[in-house]
């Protein structure tokens, strides 16, 4: 790992101004970051480490809306949101194994966008908003690709505020060597409809499976989406799986998590 | 260089690290503490988990720098001053959840991670909160039998395999 310089503010404010320098870079849990840094795939002058800012942790419920700070670990999310967002909770607690979960977090996760990861289809999969420093983001438009979001240079994620469906769960088909999602799929019926949203399958990243929302819509049951697949075409293809097998996955996934959530 | 302070096994440390030192590398390099062992220095072994603040984190995935002002706790300070195995190491000991023992003080220390919040996890219990400490030698089968035993759990009907 090449050398840099270790800054870690206190406030969010601080935290921005120290993001002005050229090749600054934010550091969250560092459970992706450190191993990238090792690699030397990044060369960062300078990390901003965000674990000293009070204001970006914790987890709130009010009026239907679970808030969750950007700097909050997954495995205060699976501990303090299992009895406001059961399926959100249950997501973070099966993130990476307990060490990684006492250090990621949930800022990181989605600023990071890995075409795995779990967060983006509970963030799209929900409806979720994202708030940052300058702005807020709605999932539909923060997700831009693999490894790719709507953030600015710069721009942290403070806060993301979840609207708690009435019924929600999420299916991961674990690869068990990096406990990434081979593919995951997450499943949301709330008052606006019906969501579906996918991740470790597509070359584009996290997505909605648009074809099968709107089946479940007006009938959320497995019976109403047993014809439907997803094309193979676009999906991620590496020596775990094939594009046709993640396809397959994904109609596979869709339906144990609309049975789950029934 | 960045002066760093933190309360390793009860007493106060310090030292000075660049940004980019790893937590395992102080522990091991600046303060001789090598039981904390780097398997894989990639985040997957766990052979590197010490406790940061009371949670089980990887100090191979974890700056030294950002562990500043935390209570640090490793595999050396788990045994009494006079050498006693605490109840894991000895369970650990007693039931040969051993081969090589490279990943062993990750295991003790997640274990004892697992213990202080769930006192009598079951086996599929303790097989999950282990899914990032990998053992290459016994195949897991006398580490979980010996994380049940450390928790007063019987254990003689399970078969050593």
């Amino acid at each position: 790992m090449y050398n840099f310089e270790f800054v870690k503010p206190s406030s969010i404010d601080e935290a921005v101004a120290a993001l002005g320098e050229d090749e600054a870079q934010a550091l969250g849990g560092g459970q992706t970051l450190i191993p990238t840094l090792k690699q030397r795939l990044a060369r960062p002058a300078r990390l901003v480490s965000l674990s000293g800012i009070a204001e970006m942790k914790g987890v709130g419920a009010e009026g239907g809306v679970l808030t969750i700070g950007g700097g909050t670990s997954h495995a205060t999310v699976a501990a303090e949101a299992a009895g406001s967002y059961p399926a959100l909770a249950a997501l973070a607690g099966n993130i990476g194994d307990p060490a990684v979960r006492n250090r990621g977090t949930i800022g990181g996760s989605l600023a990071n966008n890995d075409p795995s990861a779990c967060y983006p289809a509970a963030a799209l999969g929900s409806g979720a908003t994202i708030v940052t420093n300058a702005r807020e983001i709605a999932a539909d438009d923060f997700f831009k690709g693999m490894f790719t979001t709507a953030l600015e240079e710069g721009e942290i994620i403070t806060a993301v505020r979840f609207p708690v469906p009435q019924a929600a769960n999420y299916q991961k088909f674990e690869q068990p060597a990096s406990r990434f999602a081979l593919v995951g799929v997450f499943v949301a019926r709330g008052g606006d409809g019906v969501r579906v949203a996918v991740t470790g399958a597509s070359e584009e990243g996290v997505f909605r499976w648009s074809e099968a929302e709107a089946a479940l819509a007006s009938d959320f049951s497995t019976g109403a989406i047993e014809g439907l697949s997803v094309p193979a075409d676009g999906m991620i293809a590496d020596l775990h799986g094939s594009k046709a097998y993640r396809a397959h996955l994904v109609g596979v996934l869709t339906r144990r998590a609309v049975s789950a959530a029934s | 260089m960045i002066q760093v302070k933190m309360t390793v096994n009860g007493k106060e440390k310090s030292g000075e690290v660049e940004g980019r030192t790893l937590l395992a590398s102080f522990l091991r390099d600046t303060l001789g503490l090598t039981g904390t062992h780097v398997g894989c220095d990639t985040g997957q072994c766990g052979a590197c988990t010490v406790h940061v603040d009371g949670v089980a984190v990887k100090s191979c995935n974890m700056l030294a720098a950002e562990a500043d002002g935390a209570s640090v706790d490793t595999i050396e300070g788990q045994a009494a001053p006079d050498g006693t195995l605490n109840a894991i190491q000895q369970a650990f000991q007693d039931h040969h959840g051993l081969q090589c023992g490279f990943c062993t003080p990750g295991m003790v220390m997640s274990a004892a991670a697992l213990l202080k919040d769930n006192p009598r996890p079951s086996e599929a219990e303790i097989r999950f909160h282990l899914s990032g400490n990998i053992c290459r030698c016994t195949g897991y089968h006398n580490i979980v039998k010996a994380i049940m035993a450390a928790s007063g759990q019987d254990v003689s009907a399970i078969a050593a395999e």
